[in-house]
Formats: structure tokens, C-alpha cells, sequence
């Protein structure tokens, strides 16, 4: 509903008003006369409605609405309001949402109170911020969208990939929030994922993103122990959700078949590969080799080394994570460690897992790293997996 | 010769005066346009309405706030008509492109106290 009403006032205030005040009609008038055949529909006219009397009233506001002249009988036109009209200024109203000038916070908050209906507060703690701040940063968000002029629109053809790459991140970018613990938001996540996908059904990382969302959701029950993360070859397997994954997988396959080959089809591609027993590691590494060609990351780098290694082949695997510029990081340190502990260079490999420890900054990275360090002290077997 | 005077406002304050304030303000800068002196002016919209524009391997990156580097310099600018903000980016990414850095857009005041 308050998509329709934003998309047909170019206003998030004035479809928020309006809303309000067809809601205070309806709670006077149904209980005496019955609810209207069609309730979603008798909300928006009515909202529209309300919404035009005033922009009547208040004249000079009238310029400042994109759509003139207001439109005359719109009162008696339900037929208006099929499916396809409100689809079309749901996706209107995302593109807007997660336009990239706005800041990417405000996006995000966005997002979620248009989008997913969630109130201020509700998003306020979701992301640890207090009612205000959230307040804040989405009245900063809508003033920049009326004053700037960020248009209520599809972006045209040459804009839509980089438009539909940003819209992708903000609902991953809320998705990890909630992948972090937080599980109403992954959930929140991957019921925008399903409209997006609905909406933009030719648009292959649209359903590559939905898949990787929906096949990470269904291992969550098995992520943690407690309070510790618990690393995808440890988890319990019994607490995966089979059904979601298989849902996730035929999304999956639906990208595949539109052609996708972007990002999020491959990580996908990764996350459902990765939950065959056993896994595929030749394919594995396959898919991350392509990934890292298409983002040029060199994490992405480390981890298709990481694939080569379970494949067998830890020679090839060192070779490749020799050739990264990843100094600083932590994880570069320990996947060499464990490569060279693998080749039976255990002196190499001490060295590597000591700079790993350096660097380690959370308390269970530190009891990982010195436990390993330890067991070379022990009798060390070259053969035993990671 | 002709000059551009870049004018830079403290954030807030013109948001602080009276209409009459305003009003008197823009009728001693007239002033200085007597001889016509001034060919146009501008004023442009609080730096909340800022987007920057840059161009990187071939696609458009846009950031929300005002451009706020020292390494590149201001080396003119530009008054365009654009539907919208989309538009505007648009002619920004060309100009981006060409120059290899940064262009701001922001909207303009419309001159409504005249």
C-alpha cells in the first residue's frame, strides 16, 4: 500500500499521511458498514483520494508533485489497482530506496520501513541504534530523495546494471545483519529477495542472490554453539533445513538457466556445492577460481587456494596463495601454515601460523592458532584435514 | 576578463535568516550588479543534498555528502536542466570521465524571493 501511495505522490511523508488517515476512515466506517469487497484497494483509492484534497488545498505544494495534473475519478477505478500497477511501483519504489546517493545507511533503513513495513523502532534495534538516530536517518534520507530529485522510476537500460548491483547489496547488507544473530532480518532479507526475484524475473543475480541467501538460512540453526561460530565442516548437519535448501538450489537453477554468471550465482553455486556430502572440492575451487576472476578479490584468491587444498592438490594451493599481496591479514597466515604443516614443512609452517597469531585480534581466533601451534609439538600427521 | 566567485557559506546559516533578512541580503549583493557587473548567480541547495560522481573501470560510483578532498582542485562548473537527479548524474559521469575525478551535484535555489 504505501508503495502505490510513495510512487504515485513522489512523497514518503505525504503516502505515510495519507495511509494514516484512510486507515482512521476504515476503522470508523467498516465496523458500522462491512469491509469493502477488495480491502487493500478501497485503503489506496481512499488514501489517493485523501491525499489529492489536500494537495488541492495546499496549492502551492501542487509543483512540487511529480504527477500533474491530478488526475480527475480516480475515486471509482478499483480495476486500476490490479497486480502489474502496484508490482511495477514496488520496484519503483526499491530503486529509490537504495539509490546510491543516498548514504548507505539510509538505504538500508529505508529499505526496511517501505519496503518490508517494519517500524522505525523495530529497525532502530535491530541495528543497535536508538529510536532517534533511526528517526534521524531516514527523515535525512527522504529529505535528500525530495530535494535532490532522485526519481520514483525503474533506471533506464544502460543504468540498470549498476542500479541493480546496488539494490543487490542492500539486501545482502541486511541479510549478514541478520546472519549475525539477528535472524529477523535475514528472514526480512529474503522475503525482499522473493519480491525482487518476483518483480525482475529475467535478471538472473536477482535469483542468484535470493538463492545464496535462502541455502546460507537453511544451515543456521547449525552455525552456532553457544555463543561460538561453528566452521562449516564442524556443523551438525541433522539442524540443516533440507527443504530450504533444495528451494534455494531451484532458485539457483532458475539463475543458471537466465544465463547468470555473476557474483552472487557463483556464491550460490558455492554455498549449495557445499552442502553435498561429500563435497565437491574440485568443483569447488572451479567455481571460486571464476568468482575471483569476476571480482578481482584477493580473499576470493585465498579462498579458491583453500578449494585446491581439499581437492588434493595443497602444492597448487600454496603456490597460488604465495602469489597474493594479503601481508596484513590474518587468514593469509594461517592458510599458508596449514598448507606448508599439509607438505610436511613444518619449520615454514610454525612461522606462518606464529605471524597468524600476531594478528589475531578476538580470543577464540587466539585459542585456534596456538592449539595448532601446539600440535606440532606433538606428533604431526600431514595427512589429517584442517 | 571575467570572474567566477565560488561562494562558500557557513552550513546552517542561511537556513537561520528571515525572509526579510534573506531579502535584504540578496538586495545588497544586487547591488553589486549595478554597471552588470554580475552575468548570473546561484545559490545552491544545503550541502544534505550533495552527490559526488566519479568514474572507476568503467562504471559510475556515486557517494551521498558533499566532494570534501584536498587533492583535487574545483576547476569550474557547469548549470545544467535535468529532469531529475538520474539526468543530472548523467551529464556529471561524462564531465567525471573526461576530467578523471570528482563532480558534485547539487540542486539550485529557485529564486523564489524575487
Amino acid at each position: 500500500m504505501l508503495a502505490s501511495l510513495v510512487g504515485f505522490l513522489g512523497d514518503f511523508d505525504k503516502a505515510e499521511e495519507a495511509a494514516q488517515e484512510a486507515f482512521a476512515i476504515a476503522a470508523e466506517r467498516w465496523p458500522a458498514s462491512g469491509a469493502p469487497v477488495n480491502p487493500g484497494a478501497w485503503l489506496v483509492t481512499t488514501a489517493r483520494n485523501r491525499a489529492i484534497d489536500r494537495i488541492r488545498r495546499e496549492r502551492t505544494l501542487a509543483q512540487k508533485i511529480h504527477l500533474l495534473p491530478v488526475p480527475e475519478a480516480v475515486m471509482d477505478v478499483m480495476d486500476e489497482f490490479d497486480d502489474t500497477v502496484i508490482k511495477d511501483e514496488r520496484l519503483e519504489l526499491i530503486f529509490t530506496c537504495c539509490h546510491p546517493a543516498l548514504p548507505l545507511e539510509g538505504q538500508v533503513a529505508l529499505t526496511l520501513r517501505a519496503m518490508g513495513g517494519l517500524e522505525t523502532a523495530e529497525i532502530a534495534r535491530a541495528f543497535l541504534v536508538s529510536e532517534e538516530t533511526m528517526k534521524r536517518r531516514l527523515s535525512r534520507a527522504k529529505a535528500k530523495i525530495k530535494q535532490a530529485g532522485i526519481p520514483f522510476a525503474v533506471p533506464a537500460a544502460h543504468l540498470l546494471p549498476d542500479r541493480l548491483d546496488a539494490v543487490l547489496a542492500v539486501l545482502y547488507l541486511i541479510y549478514n545483519e541478520g546472519y549475525n544473530g539477528r535472524v529477523d532480518l535475514a528472514a526480512e532479507a529474503i522475503r525482499l529477495g522473493r519480491v525482487l526475484a518476483a518483480l525482475m524475473p529475467d535478471e538472473p543475480e536477482a535469483h542468484g542472490l535470493l538463492a545464496l541467501m535462502m541455502i546460507h538460512h537453511a544451515r543456521r540453526r547449525a552455525r552456532f554453539c553457544g555463543e561460538d561460530l561453528v566452521l562449516l565442516e564442524d556443523q551438525d548437519r541433522s539442524l540443516w533445513d533440507p527443504a530450504q535448501i533444495a528451494a534455494g538450489q531451484a532458485v539457483l537453477d532458475r539463475a543458471v538457466a537466465l544465463g547468470g554468471r555473476g557474483a552472487y550465482v557463483f556464491q550460490a553455486a558455492i554455498a549449495s556445492l557445499q552442502t553435498a556430502e561429500p563435497i565437491d572440492w574440485p568443483q569447488v575451487a572451479e567455481m571460486y577460481r571464476r568468482l575471483a576472476e569476476l571480482t578481482g578479490s584477493a580473499v576470493v584468491e585465498l579462498n579458491h587456494a583453500a578449494a585446491l587444498a581439499q581437492a588434493g592438490d595443497p602444492a597448487a594451493a600454496l603456490h597460488a596463495v604465495d602469489r597474493l599481496d594479503l601481508d596484513r591479514y590474518l587468514y593469509f597466515h594461517s592458510t599458508r601454515g596449514e598448507l606448508l604443516r599439509r607438505l610436511g614443512r613444518s619449520a615454514e609452517a610454525r612461522a606462518a601460523y606464529r605471524q597468524a597469531l600476531g594478528l589475531a585480534t578476538s580470543t577464540p581466533e587466539r585459542r585456534f592458532l596456538t592449539r595448532r601451534l601446539e600440535q606440532f609439538s606433538a606428533s604431526p600427521d600431514p595427512t589429517t584435514p584442517p | 576578463m571575467q570572474y567566477a566567485l565560488m561562494i562558500y557559506a557557513e552550513p546552517g546559516r542561511v537556513e537561520t535568516l528571515s525572509d526579510a533578512e534573506r531579502l535584504a541580503a540578496r538586495a545588497e549583493f544586487s547591488a553589486l550588479a549595478d554597471g552588470s557587473r554580475i552575468t548570473g548567480d546561484v545559490e545552491l541547495q544545503s550541502a544534505e543534498t550533495a552527490t559526488c560522481v566519479r568514474v572507476a573501470g568503467g562504471r559510475t560510483l556515486m557517494t551521498d555528502g558533499p566532494f570534501a578532498d584536498t587533492k583535487e582542485v574545483l576547476g569550474g562548473f557547469v548549470l545544467i536542466e535535468a529532469a531529475n537527479l538520474d539526468g543530472a548524474t548523467l551529464a556529471a559521469r561524462i564531465a567525471a570521465d573526461r576530467v578523471g575525478g570528482v563532480v558534485e551535484v547539487r540542486p539550485v535555489v529557485h529564486a523564489d524571493l524575487d
